[in-house]
């Protein structure tokens, strides 16, 4: 099995490891009795130093893993949650934004309207889907499937995975900043549940601009910030390269975020990322998604004064002495 | 209104490069170069004109305080909030502590915030009113300038009288991560119980306002008006120019290039500002209904 690899710079004794039993595995294969023993020790060793890797990455690493190509993106959760799913495009005034897909879907046998951010898997599937960057047609996509949702009573399923909203002369002709504005504004006043989860990056404006809704989730490695890591670094560092600096001060994991009162709670991944067992990874992520659909199987009016509270009270000021 | 050392324009350097030009900058003379045409104007004949260049029309920038001048009839104007400042409570270090960073800033600029809110009256109509500004940190919108902004939004709704916001930022402060970012959502939502209630929310734009502020509130106005020549937009042209790679259009994103493309209503130019607000408010708000005096 030759298979090209890609691991993370904290990821290398991990994969050597890996390496080592994998040689040992053709060697018990082929009778070494000793290279058996010996695989029984390295993987209980494996297990060991992956739970210690794991459990003690610097912010800057859980950024990395958020990003890691192998990760799963919408639409895998899709494929493995949703009994079924009936994509829905356009905004119906500009084009279909593929950065964002969306449309009818069934989890757990709930009706629900689904829209996610869409990285793509390949270079070619990339360029399509713009790196999950969305251009303001996508957000106005987005808000078109929100109001769909609401003439139909369907809650809403919202997965956040962005680097951010696409910085580009098209972009700004055609006023990312008001699509951003305006789903902020419309989505306080959805009159169905709104269940939000950062499944990867959440980077700013361009994650906001779906995000604001009655439950926030962040899986265990996402990260969620005003900017990315580069960007702060870029202008408080003037250097892109001071990034890992910038993840520390910007305090953008799920931890920290739950500590703020950001988020309402952390989905656990398994040891070693969500790309390591996409299966536990979509399986852990549907027990809190299940959790949310039954809470608002019935729900009134009053979600949307109990969102427009939570938000009321986000911040944290003095008021002087 | 004597200070002149902050209003070379940004844009202009991204262009020329970030160097200073202290040969343009005359605090305490009597003449004044225009940053847009060159022009030697007498600076008293600049204050009077509202730090509009009489040859070329260029806005200079001026401070946030200075529009309740400009909007708010003289000695109606009541500060609310002004105790409220920003919290380091991410204890965020960059080259130096955000804690410091605003203590510095609250000592230089006489301010609390990036934001200066209150009521008082345009042509006899009482309004709820905020001035941001640029001078504080980029008028960047943090946990502070949220609540307040919140609060103003608030008191239009107690009082029912409209809301006027003069937008001058960089966005949303980076110091506060996730906390900054949340005050978009703050108070873009807090706007929906204005708009529910038939209460109008004219916002003005002035030189710059982009990002996080121009993804909230600012991009909210029923009506949006914008001072001539103002840098509107998401992102800023250099992030936009490493990412594309190739030099932008002329003009790209300043207030002419966003009214064109039809994200703001009415571009006016300083003097006509507070005639315009009052004529909207005529037909966006009946103040003999309403009026709470």
């Amino acid at each position: 099995m030759k298979v090209q690899q890609f691991h993370l710079d904290f990821e290398r004794p991990l994969v050597e490891l890996e390496e080592r039993i994998r040689e040992l595995r053709i060697k018990a294969s082929a009778g070494d009795g000793h290279a058996a023993r010996e695989i029984i020790e390295l993987e209980a060793k494996l297990n060991a130093m992956r739970s210690e890797v794991y459990g003690n990455l610097s912010r800057w690493h859980r950024v990395q893993v958020a990003r890691h190509p192998k990760r799963p993106y919408s639409l895998d959760y899709i494929n493995k949650l949703a009994t079924d799913f009936i994509e829905l495009h356009g905004d119906r005034g500009f084009r279909d934004d593929p950065a964002v897909v969306g449309g009818f879907a069934t989890f757990f046998g709930h009706k629900v309207m689904f829209v996610g951010q869409q990285k793509g898997r390949n270079t070619k599937e990339n360029i399509q889907r713009n790196f999950g960057m969305m251009h303001p047609e996508g957000y106005r996509k987005a808000l078109r499937l929100f109001r769909l949702a609401e003439k139909f009573r369907l809650p809403i399923v919202i997965f956040i995975d962005t680097p951010g909203a696409f910085p580009g002369i098209g972009a700004e002709e055609r006023g990312q900043a008001e699509a951003i504005a305006r789903n902020i504004f419309e989505m306080a006043r959805i009159s169905v549940p709104i269940i939000i989860t950062i499944i990867g990056e959440g980077a700013s404006g361009g994650a906001l601009g779906i995000g604001v809704g009655d439950t926030v989730l962040m899986m265990e490695n996402a990260w969620y910030s005003v900017i990315s890591p580069e960007g702060c670094a870029a202008i408080l560092w003037r250097d892109r390269a001071e990034a890992p600096k910038a993840a520390e001060a910007l305090k953008l994991t799920a931890p920290d975020l739950l500590e703020l009162g950001m988020i309402d709670r952390i989905i656990p991944e398994p040891v070693g990322g969500a790309h390591t067992d996409p299966d536990k990874a979509a399986e852990l992520l549907g027990i809190e998604l299940r959790r949310e659909l039954e809470r608002f199987a019935t729900f009134d009016e009053s979600i949307i004064a109990k969102r427009l509270d939570k938000y009321r009270n986000m911040g944290v000021f003095d008021s002087g002495g | 209104m004597e200070k002149n050392d902050k209003k070379i324009p940004w844009f202009k350097r991204y262009n020329k490069g970030p160097v200073d030009q202290p040969a343009r900058e005359i605090p305490d003379g009597l003449w004044i170069k225009c940053e847009s045409c060159g022009e030697i104007i007498y600076k008293k004949e600049l204050s009077k004109n509202l730090w509009v260049c009489s040859i070329c029309g260029h806005h200079f920038r001026i401070d946030g305080k200075d529009y309740i001048d400009i909007l708010i009839d003289e000695g109606t104007f009541q500060e609310f909030d002004s105790n409220i400042t920003s919290k380091d409570s991410l204890n965020f270090i960059d080259s130096k502590r955000y804690s410091e960073r605003i203590k510095e800033t609250v000592i230089k600029t006489g301010l609390n915030s990036a934001i200066t809110t209150g009521i008082g009256t345009i042509d006899s109509i009482q309004v709820s009113c905020g001035f941001m500004e640029f001078r504080f940190i980029g008028g960047s919108m943090g946990s502070a300038l949220g609540e307040k902004f919140t609060r103003a939004v608030e008191r239009a709704i107690e009082m029912e009288i409209p809301l006027i916001v003069v937008s001058a930022s960089g966005g949303a402060r980076m110091q506060e991560s996730i906390l900054s970012l949340m005050q978009m959502a703050k108070t873009g939502t807090a706007l929906t119980r204005l708009h529910n209630l038939g209460l109008p929310f004219v916002s003005i734009l002035t030189h710059p306002t982009t990002a996080g502020v121009m993804a909230s509130y600012a991009s909210l106005g029923d009506v949006i008006i914008s001072e001539p020549g103002a840098l509107l937009g998401f992102a800023g042209p250099r992030v936009i120019q490493q990412t594309i790679g190739t030099e932008l259009p002329e003009g790209f994103q300043s207030a002419e290039f966003v009214l064109e493309h039809g994200f703001i209503d009415k571009i006016v130019p300083r003097n006509r500002l507070k005639a315009t607000v009052a004529g909207l408010l005529r037909y966006m708000y009946e103040p003999a209904v309403k009026t709470v005096t």
